[in-house]
């Protein structure tokens, strides 16, 4: 394996973690103020539709996006509505959620597109084109880091910035100002945040709602800057490989960055390679697909490090009367 | 405590939540375009007008009555097991595995073969996510939906790599041997002189479904080890000072749920496809978790409920060979009534509630 070889795999690394970025920062928001979230991979869904429909009308991907972020975050409402004021059960208002965004997105674009269930494909100012750091260029053909400037570092779409700029603004945010201690408090120990005046139900939907934003960012980057247009089922699991991701890293935003770029890498090299020969032991591809579970599954089994989820986390919170 | 007759909690809850379901499904079909009520009417005429639209709904309602009743199970001990879709397949793997390799003279062998096969190879898939729910406290919504995916990726592996047939492009298996053939409603009912669509690939597994729901219901309700499970799922302290192991009952709830999501390959792949294809389930597995909800995790409830599912798949089915609405409306509807069953059930409960309870006060 050459250099070249490297930088590209690392490439599409980061084009494939910026999704589950968005998202494992999505669902850490709502995680830590104790909503727990499966239902992202709907949200992406539905968002990755919507951006792509709106793009391919107005022809302009800004609108996307906003129409996109629209969706993912009315889902966030039901969610809200379903686990925080009906007190529901969680998971099962985001097993509902899932279903409906996989099975509304094909309804939707059957009945506007007629294309089996898919958009007809983006081009021009409705896909988000690479953006070009400045000396890229010139820099391309100095060794070493040249190419890692040019093709690695450079040449990627705004939401990619975005969502590694949202790293250190989500951990800023959580550990740095007193709405993130509240988030976190919130997701710990409700009684005590409501005790000392503050909503709890307002903490709780805020953290919803940006994570409806996350996850509309995410499915808006899958639809108009990983690929040209929605197709149906697009997500194809990135919504639970992010929730993996989350488990992975503890519900911490830069552990989040970490593990979703290994479960990126783990992408790209099954994208690239078929089967791996490591002297004489061949891994097939399936075994590389189904890893971050694995890894996931063993991470949640405490074997190495444990993982502590947010202690209030899956409770509706019933103010004491 | 003022509390709601047994009726309504029973019919009249889950009425108001399908009806708000069917409801919001229609507003749907008209925001497509389409007139529901001419789309309700294919629908029924699709999947109960004939015995061919009968048989393929009671197929699908076989495979639901097993993902239905495996949701139930581990929902009574407090377990939400979303991994039916992953066991589902496992047990494809069992009856294939039992199906080809192993000598079976008549389907009356077979069948009991193959659902032990089935059951076993199932209950496998449950028994890591429950060991590790019960040991290490892994919490078991995720990792059984990370099961499902590993499942898949397993599956895709046996069956590109080592069950496909030499030559064959198809991930599939070969075609299971001619005596481990189920027979078919048709097959059933022809003695009996009734006619039964040849087509329809409902077979002898409904009736196995049927008596799974009586088992299941004599388990939970008439056994100690069903006592045990519904005890430690209303309170597992008090379940631990009766001297319930959580531990044992954990683990033996998440295999008996595996076990009957298992048991759908006996309908699916053994009686339908014969021989084992990639994604041989189909969603039946998720699907299990609406039937459960909306059947009251009660065996009764979910056969009727799984019944419903059926007869929603095979319209939906026709639909879609009809008319432009396509078969995804199922999906829809299946998330309307997850969402109004089950997360949204304080919504429709609390006005119900209040009337009961109001009425009570003026008498």
């Amino acid at each position: 394996m050459d250099f070249l070889t490297i930088i590209q795999i690392l490439d599409s690394t980061v084009r494939l973690a910026t999704p589950l970025l968005l998202a494992c920062l999505a669902g850490l928001y709502s995680e830590r103020a104790g909503v727990f979230d499966i239902g992202l991979e709907g949200k992406m869904l539905a968002a990755a539709f919507m951006s792509a429909a709106v793009a391919y009308v107005s022809g302009s991907v800004w609108l996307g996006l906003l129409a996109g972020v629209g969706a993912s975050l009315a889902l966030s409402v039901i969610h809200g509505l379903a686990s925080i004021t009906f007190r529901g059960n969680q998971l099962i208002s985001a097993v509902a959620i899932n279903f409906l965004a996989a099975g509304l997105t094909v309804l939707i674009a059957q009945s506007w597109f007629q294309q089996g269930g898919r958009t007809p494909s983006l081009i021009g100012g409705a896909r988000f084109e690479p953006i070009t750091l400045p000396f890229a260029d010139s820099l391309a053909g100095v060794p070493f880091i040249g190419p890692i400037y040019s093709d690695l570092i450079s040449g990627h779409s705004a939401l990619v910035y975005i969502a590694l700029a949202m790293v250190p603004l989500t951990w800023w945010i959580l550990y740095r100002t007193r709405f993130g201690l509240r988030l976190r408090a919130v997701g710990e120990n409700p009684a005590a945040v409501d005790t000392a005046g503050v909503s709890v139900t307002g903490l709780r939907y805020a953290a919803v709602a940006i994570c409806g934003v996350l996850c509309g960012l995410a499915g808006a980057y899958l639809a108009t800057g990983l690929q040209a247009g929605f197709v149906k089922d697009m997500t194809a699991g990135r919504g639970y490989i992010a929730l993996a991701a989350l488990i992975f890293a503890k519900w911490r935003p830069w552990y989040a960055l970490g593990a979703t770029l290994l479960f990126g890498l783990l992408q790209a090299v099954a994208l690239r390679y078929q089967n791996i020969d490591l002297g004489g032991v061949v891994i097939p591809v399936q075994f590389m697909d189904a890893l971050p579970y694995i890894l996931t599954v063993i991470i949640l089994a405490g074997f190495v490090g444990k993982a502590i989820p947010p202690r209030a986390g899956g409770e509706p919170y019933v103010k004491e009367r | 405590m003022d509390k709601m007759p047994r009726w309504a909690d029973v019919f009249l809850i889950p009425l108001i939540s399908l009806l708000l379901a069917a409801g919001l499904s229609a507003l749907v079909i008209l925001a497509i375009g389409e007139n529901p009520w001419a789309a309700l009417k294919m629908m029924v005429s699709g999947a109960l007008g004939s015995t061919y639209g009968w048989g393929y709904t009671l197929y699908y309602t076989t495979n639901f009555i097993f993902t239905g009743l495996a949701v139930s199970v581990a929902y009574h001990a407090r377990m939400f097991n979303i991994g039916g879709e992953g066991q589902a397949m496992l047990g494809g793997l069992g009856v294939a595995l039992a199906c080809l390799y192993l000598p079976l003279p008549h389907w009356l062998i077979a069948l009991p073969v193959a659902a032990a096969a089935a059951a076993i190879f199932g209950a496998a898939w449950a028994l890591i996510p429950g060991y590790l729910q019960a040991k290490r406290g892994s919490h078991i919504v995720i990792t059984t939906i990370m099961f499902n995916f590993i499942a898949a990726a397993l599956l895709n592996y046996i069956l590109v790599n080592l069950l496909r047939p030499q030559g064959s492009m198809d991930p599939a298996t070969a075609k299971f041997p001619e005596a481990t053939h189920l027979p078919t409603l048709h097959d059933l009912l022809a003695p009996l002189g009734i006619a039964f669509s040849k087509a329809a690939p409902a077979n002898v597994t409904f009736l196995v479904g049927l008596l799974a729901c009586f088992v299941v219901w004599l388990l939970l309700w008439r056994t100690k080890l069903g006592y045990e499970i519904r005890a430690f799922g209303h309170s597992e302290p008090a379940a631990v000072y009766a001297g319930i192991n959580p531990v044992r009952i954990t683990v033996i709830a998440m295999l008996i749920s595996g076990g009957l999501a298992g048991l759908m390959a006996i309908n699916n792949v053994m009686g339908e496809a014969e021989r084992l294809v990639m994604n041989a389930v189909e969603g039946a597995g998720f699907i299990g978790i609406a039937v459960a909800l909306m059947g009251r995790n009660h065996p009764a409830g979910v056969l009727i409920a799984a019944l419903l599912f059926g007869f929603l798949y095979q319209g939906g089915a026709e639909l879609a060979l009809w008319t432009s609405i396509p078969r995804e409306l199922i999906v829809v509807i299946q998330a309307l009534v997850i969402l109004f069953t089950g997360a949204l059930d304080d919504m429709v409960r609390m006005p119900v509630e209040r009337l009961f309870t109001r009425r009570k006060g003026e008498a």
